[in-house]
């Protein structure tokens, strides 16, 4: 995992509508990337789901929420309406997890998708705080965020 | 502004929805829209001595469900919240309106109060409490179960 007190590498990575986004689009202001392995699966859309219910107070803090898979955003596009979240979603997908791997959070073959973790990026971009899940079955809690941002 | 960083789930206090006698026993942080949790609920009900039920209803994933808390909520204000509990994990396919109210009907229970408790701020205030109490305690799914301040029960999925 990307150490904290790094400068987060900058990306540019297709949304759920398929628009270009950018790490330094958020310069200026916290955001939270949010890695997970995939669009559909159980632990993936309760993680999301549940950020969602607390995502008024995150943001009243000040921070974005960031969703990023390799999936595609076609895909992702349909994850957040069969959720029901808003939270954006970008598709690290071509080349696959290169994203991922930039921050450390890429697992190899056979498993091929990111490992279920979080990157605090602070205004200047630097990575400010980070969280690893010990496997891909479990997620944080959503304290767990907020004890980061107290 | 609310406090959502870590700490145990609050100690079974007067407000809290129990079932059964005892000190001994769990709680339970469950959403009634969620089919887990139904599916649970047979045995989380008969296999412990106190049972304590708490809110924690996810509405981006089962939209239905704060109204259902509500409405569970609302029949406890008449005595009967385990009842409409019971009765809504037992039948997942008939939660409209027209539904609950055949319910509160079928409990014997005052419709005109039912309507109008349901929809006060004091029926959300008390579901959005419960649902804080398990986000502080770090709950990542429903049902998750406590025995005293430790969770006891997680579903167990490859990712």
């Amino acid at each position: 995992m990307i150490a904290v007190g790094e400068q987060a590498p900058d990306f540019t990575l297709r949304d759920q509508d398929g628009e270009k986004v950018s790490l330094s689009d958020y310069r200026g202001r916290k955001v939270l990337l949010i890695f997970y392995p995939g669009d559909f699966s159980p632990v993936c859309g309760d993680q999301l789901s549940i950020y969602q219910e607390v995502k008024p107070e995150i943001v009243e803090k000040g921070v974005e929420l960031v969703g990023i898979s390799v999936d595609s955003f076609y895909a992702h596009k349909a994850f957040q309406e069969k959720l029901g979240i808003d939270t954006t979603l970008l598709s690290d997908f071509e080349p696959k997890g290169e994203v991922a791997r930039a921050y450390g959070s890429y697992l190899d073959a056979p498993l091929g998708f990111a490992n279920r973790t979080l990157a605090l990026i602070d205004e200047d971009g630097k990575v400010a705080w980070t969280y690893e899940s010990p496997n891909p079955g479990e997620f944080p809690g959503a304290n767990v965020i907020f004890d980061a941002l107290s | 502004m609310n406090d959502l960083t870590s700490s145990a789930i609050p100690p079974v206090g007067p407000d809290d929805h129990v079932r059964g006698e005892g000190e001994e026993g769990i709680v339970v942080y469950a959403d009634l829209g969620c089919p887990h949790c139904a599916a649970d609920w047979p045995r989380l009900r008969e296999s412990h001595g106190r049972l304590v039920f708490r809110h924690f209803p996810v509405a981006s994933k089962h939209p239905r469900s704060p109204a259902l808390h509500a409405a569970a909520e609302a029949a406890g204000h008449q005595g009967r919240f385990f009842e409409m509990v019971d009765s809504l994990y037992a039948d997942r396919g008939h939660v409209d309106d027209p539904h609950l109210w055949q319910r509160i009907e079928h409990l014997g229970l005052d419709l005109e109060r039912f309507e109008t408790d349901r929809r006060t701020d004091a029926v959300q205030a008390r579901i959005r409490a419960d649902f804080q109490s398990g986000i502080r305690a770090g709950v990542a799914g429903t049902p998750a179960v406590f025995d005293a301040c430790t969770l006891q029960t997680v579903r167990e999925r490859e990712f």
